[in-house]
């Protein structure tokens, strides 16, 4: 079959990360590059959110599963660490859906005086309640306006 | 500041590391992580509260990536095909190079956070060095723990105030902390011939340089919590060439049994 860049990152681009519903690996911002060598196989560099993040195997593994159910069977993923991942990463979209699923997106880092938002009902008076949340990305806040718990994506 | 301190170390013959320095020194920075990441596992659903007790996870879990990281770089840079798994669950007490600090025994919540902030303060330096080493594998990986451990000094500097500034009881117990684990604080500046030799490569740090900014910080959090500097009496080294207290014995014995007992076990 002939392997066309434009598709391979078609379906490396959808992959879906594990912990956070919808957003994908693109527009998490942690898909670095992809590659096609001589020979057909393909090379995906991915960049991980934190040291730690138990979702970076489980990404790899999508990769090559999205890839390998495209009908790619010669794949490879590889993580490099510099220049490290930052929240100003994520794309407009991706802040779009975290939002929409309740999660307050990450200020940008340049304008970390401005207030996290409550994902519910918008309200610039939220108070941290723990910089550690539910996962190593997250914080946990509370609406001071409607009392609504959420996760902050912290910025990074 | 150590000038008058007695320094306590390995027995003769035990105090220089036949490793390649390279390597060496990669392990002794992985082996910190690892070894501190399962000290504060076992903080897990046994914390204070329930934020802290995912927060000390979330702590262990941030050093445990550092240290595959650092341990899957360092069987590499050995080149005899060992990785991360090989380098942590079949080396023995005495082939482990962290500092003694990190292998400290949990104690109160005081003594962990006290252990975590001393670290921190250490860690935030070292990664901001390592930044722009020539090795850029440990360049990439110090950039990305470099932003780790700020965050986690701010947490564990939170506390060590909220304690220190908070009740009697609170504020005895974070000095008796402080106090007790003082003595393991020197061995981060010490260096030998590993880390005169990755100097003199570009790839590492002088330890000794370190200092000022440990100093600084501890400086500005301790008087922020009213908490008192001991003095350099003593010093105790030795983890960084294998010899280390009672301790670390016990927890890779907790944490190597699933390996030593089925070797390659796969999940």
């Amino acid at each position: 079959m002939v392997i066309t860049l434009e598709d391979v990152v078609r379906v490396v681009a959808s992959v879906e990360d594990p912990e956070l519903p919808l957003v994908t690996i693109e527009e998490l911002g942690i898909l670095r590059r992809v590659d096609v060598d001589d020979t057909g196989g393909i090379i995906v560099t991915v960049t991980p959110t934190y040291s730690g993040c138990p979702a970076t195997e489980v990404i790899r593994d999508s990769i090559l599963a999205a890839l390998c159910n495209a009908g790619y069977h010669r794949a490879e993923v590889r993580t490099v660490f510099s220049p490290p991942w930052t929240t100003d990463d994520i794309t407009p979209e991706g802040r779009r859906k975290l939002e929409a699923h309740g999660i307050a997106p990450p200020r940008r880092l340049l304008a970390l005086d401005h207030p996290v938002l409550c994902p519910r009902c918008r309200s610039g008076s939220t108070s941290l309640v723990s910089e550690f949340g539910s996962t190593a990305c997250k914080a946990l806040r509370v609406c001071d306006s409607c009392g609504e718990p959420f996760d902050h994506f912290k910025e990074l | 500041m150590t000038g008058g301190a007695i320094i306590s170390g390995p027995p003769q013959g035990m105090a220089r590391l036949d490793l390649e320095p390279h390597f060496a020194y990669l392990l002794r920075l992985g082996d910190d992580n690892l070894v501190l990441a399962q000290r504060l596992g076992e903080w897990i659903s046994r914390g204070p509260d329930l934020e802290e007790d995912i927060a000390l996870a979330n702590l262990a879990l941030d050093h445990l990536g550092v240290a595959r990281n650092l341990l899957t770089h360092a069987g590499e840079v050995e080149g005899r095909g060992r990785d991360e798994d090989a380098l942590a669950m079949r080396r023995t007490e005495r082939e482990f190079l962290n500092l003694i600090l990190c292998e400290q025994p949990n104690g109160d919540f005081a003594h962990t956070m006290a252990r975590q902030f001393f670290v921190d303060a250490w860690q935030v330096p070292v990664w901001e060095a390592l930044s722009s080493s020539n090795d850029p594998t440990l360049a990439g990986i110090a950039q990305k723990a470099l932003k780790e451990a700020k965050y986690h000094l701010r947490h564990s500097s939170m506390w060590v105030v909220r304690l220190g500034d908070g009740t009697e009881e609170s504020h005895n117990r974070m000095q008796a902390a402080v106090d007790r684990l003082w003595r393991y604080t020197g061995e981060m500046f010490v260096g030998d011939h590993v880390e005169e030799a990755m100097v003199e490569a570009g790839i590492g740090v002088d330890p000794a340089s370190l200092r000022p900014a440990w100093e600084r910080t501890v400086a500005e959090v301790f008087a922020e919590a009213g908490l008192d500097r001991p003095d350099d009496e003593y010093v105790r080294i030795g983890g960084r060439v294998g010899f280390h207290g009672e301790h670390l014995g016990h927890l890779l014995a907790e944490m190597q049994w699933m390996e030593r007992t089925y070797p390659e076990l796969q999940w």
